[in-house]
């Protein structure tokens, strides 16, 4: 289990803007009358896109939303360890060590991000720019290791090319396109093609309908016939 | 091999459109009336013949589990929910179809509904997977502004809903209570079974979870007949299948193959061959992280099925293939798996909850070889007390890794012990 808990310093209110409010509305219209707690975890998503964070006035305006106890809303907020429970940085970096991103050097990349960054996993840089997570399996395992800044993974990275996509966060510069930083097509293998390499809009050829029905209906009444005839 | 034209996704590695008009021109789509048309019962009986077992680990045959929903609608509305909670360790499979292949999913989350008499369907996505769940967002946009899901979908006269929920960073909600728990609005704490999903499920109401690769791969099966996909692999092990190979490979990649190919010819053929070459393999974990470790002397012949690893005491789980040559350190690798279960468990069960805790800290000493040998005994018997004593499969995950490390390199730990010992003692008398 990870124990996480609550920042000391909590905001005095919280408010949805209206953009937050209009998506709010939509997600609750997603489950049936009277299941409207199911929302809970896409509006605290909704409270951490609008502050960065999930504070405790959010957690319990949420509650008043969706009629549920503070309790039942904190309880989800700290067991999903997407939600944050204290600020983190305006770029907040998660590098994967699960089993396939170590076997592949994720720690040459969580010791980019601390020469980088001078900060150590689970810190926030003073400026408040940069923040630093170890994250479980990001689930991007063939094309580790992999970083996700904000809601975008960098996969196929090593010390040089991580340094790099900070370095681009640090002088403010637009990113390279998310995806692998090796230029290869996403999941398939590097270089040469082993599949795929016909051309995927031929003709699939289909089954017989009407003969399939026909033998099915044949199957279920001999199944029957069966079923109904005296036991020898 | 398995030829291209017997590849159900096209679009794996996102080199084509893979949005309404481009999943179209593959094939999707295509028919889906005439599916639907066939009737429940005759879809649930393809799907049986079709020899297709659940995609997500445990390999339950998806027909059969599609026929445990009640026949008739009653006051309890009937629920589909895929699960998308892709996590385990080693796996990246279902990702690749939520971003590039979204309608074989979405034409297959109507076909499925309809078969089980549910009207609404929610495919429950991992949070991180951001931009996968924007690319599936669009597509059922497109689905319902086309009139393919909807009021009247495909024009069939059924009525089919489908939401997006995403989750918010937690692996055990891809079990499929805890995903339950999970879409009502709690911790995701997996539920006493019985009673299962099939007769009290969401919101109280009949529900199959599936994962998202069976349930993708279902309208194509249909379109092109069980038969068809009964004829790749050995029996009992139908179909094609994606597998992620990871790790120690020149050229890791996800490809789809045929059931029960070899995992030597999977390897070369499609990922390079072994960093090193095939003589520097130490060990494959063959089906995610939940998996025994099999030694390369298994490794040398064994076949990717369900059968073929179960009696190797391994299994195919998500077939996510994680392979380590000779430079990995093979005990501190599945201590990393040990902690990645004691950061998962939810602490409902008293055998996970404190084994998880208590398996990582002794793994973490024999990483180091600071222990006895007769704790590699201990270590074994605590596996073996939470296996099989808790709700969930959690618990089993977190034993397995930590069996098969001690059946196949139980030397190594010796070794370790031996020689932290030693130098112990020789620290001492200088």
């Amino acid at each position: 289990m990870s124990a996480r808990v609550m920042a000391e310093n909590q905001p005095a209110s919280f408010a949805f803007n209206a953009e937050m409010q209009e998506r709010a509305k939509k997600i609750v219209a997603k489950y049936p009358a009277g299941r409207q707690a199911s929302a809970v975890i896409p509006l605290l998503d909704l409270a951490q896109r609008q502050e960065g964070w999930v504070s405790r006035p959010a957690m319990e305006r949420i509650a008043v939303m969706l009629e549920m106890a503070p309790i039942r809303v904190m309880e989800v907020a700290t067991v999903y360890t997407m939600f944050k429970l204290a600020p983190v940085g305006r770029n907040h970096i998660q590098v994967c060590t699960s089993l396939s991103c170590w076997l592949r050097g994720s720690n040459d990349v969580v010791k980019s991000c601390k020469d980088k960054l001078g900060i150590g996993l689970g810190e926030v840089t003073p400026d408040n720019a940069f923040s630093l997570e170890e994250v479980e399996c990001a689930g991007a395992c063939v094309n580790a290791p992999v970083i996700a800044v904000g809601d975008d993974y960098y996969e196929d990275v090593d010390y040089a090319s991580t340094g790099k996509i900070i370095d681009a966060l640090k002088r403010g510069e637009k990113l390279p396109p998310h995806g692998s930083m090796t230029g290869r097509d996403n999941a398939a293998p590097a270089g040469e093609k082993t599949s795929l390499t016909d051309d995927p809009t031929k003709p699939i050829p289909k089954q017989d309908f009407a003969a399939a029905k026909a033998a099915f209906e044949k199957a279920k009444a001999e199944a029957a016939a069966k079923a109904a005839a005296p036991k020898a | 091999m398995l030829a291209d034209k017997d590849r159900i996704f096209t679009n794996l590695y996102g080199r084509h459109d893979w949005r309404l008009k481009g999943a179209r021109a593959r094939g999707d789509w295509d028919g889906t009336k005439e599916i639907l048309d066939m009737g429940p019962e005759w879809i649930i009986d393809e799907m049986k013949r079709s020899g297709l077992r659940g995609r997500g680990g445990a390999g339950f045959p998806t027909g059969l589990k599609w026929s445990f929903m009640p026949k008739t609608e009653s006051e309890r509305p009937h629920y589909l929910v895929v699960n998308a909670d892709e996590g385990e360790p080693g796996t990246c499979k279902d990702r690749d179809m939520l971003r590039f292949d979204p309608h074989k999913l979405i034409e297959g989350c109507l076909i499925a509904s309809f078969a089980m008499r549910a009207h609404t369907c929610y495919i429950y996505i991992r949070g991180e997977f951001y931009n996968e769940a924007s690319n599936l967002q669009v597509a059922i946009d497109e689905a319902y502004d086309a009139g393919l899901i909807g009021n009247n979908a495909c024009g069939s006269g059924w009525k089919f809903d489908l939401y997006l929920h995403r989750g918010a960073g937690a692996y055990i909600c891809g079990e499929e209570t805890a995903l339950i728990e999970s879409i009502e609005g709690h911790k995701g704490q997996p539920r006493l079974k019985p009673p299962v999903p099939a007769g009290v499920g969401l919101y109280g109401c009949p529900t199959t979870v599936n994962n998202v690769e069976s349930i993708a791969v279902a309208p194509t099966i249909l379109r092109r007949g069980a038969s068809w996909f009964a004829g790749f692999g050995r029996p009992n092990n139908a179909g094609t299948k994606v597998f992620c190979i990871s790790g120690n490979v020149n050229k890791p990649c996800n490809v789809e193959e045929s059931m029960s190919i070899s995992l030597k010819e999977l390897i070369e053929k499609h990922c390079g061959g072994v960093r090193g070459g095939w003589d520097n393999l130490q060990g494959v974990i063959p089906g995610g992280a939940s998996v025994p470790v099999l030694p390369k002397s298994i490794c040398d012949t064994v076949l990717m099925d369900f059968d073929a690893l179960r009696d190797v005491k391994s299994g195919l789980g998500t077939a996510a293939v994680m392979v380590m040559d000779k430079s990995v350190d093979i005990v501190a690798a599945i201590s990393r798996l040990s902690d990645f279960y004691k950061h998962e468990s939810c602490g409902q069960c008293t055998p996970c909850r404190e084994g998880t805790g208590w398996l990582a800290r002794v793994m973490r000493r024999m990483v180091k070889g600071d222990a006895t040998l007769a704790e590699i005994d201990t270590l074994e018997q605590v596996t073996y007390q939470i296996e099989g004593h808790t709700i969930c499969a959690l618990g089993d995950a977190a034993a397995w890794p930590v069996q098969g490390l001690i059946r196949h390199f139980r030397p190594e730990l010796e070794r370790r012990i031996r020689d932290y010992r030693d130098a112990k003692t020789r620290d001492k008398a200088a």
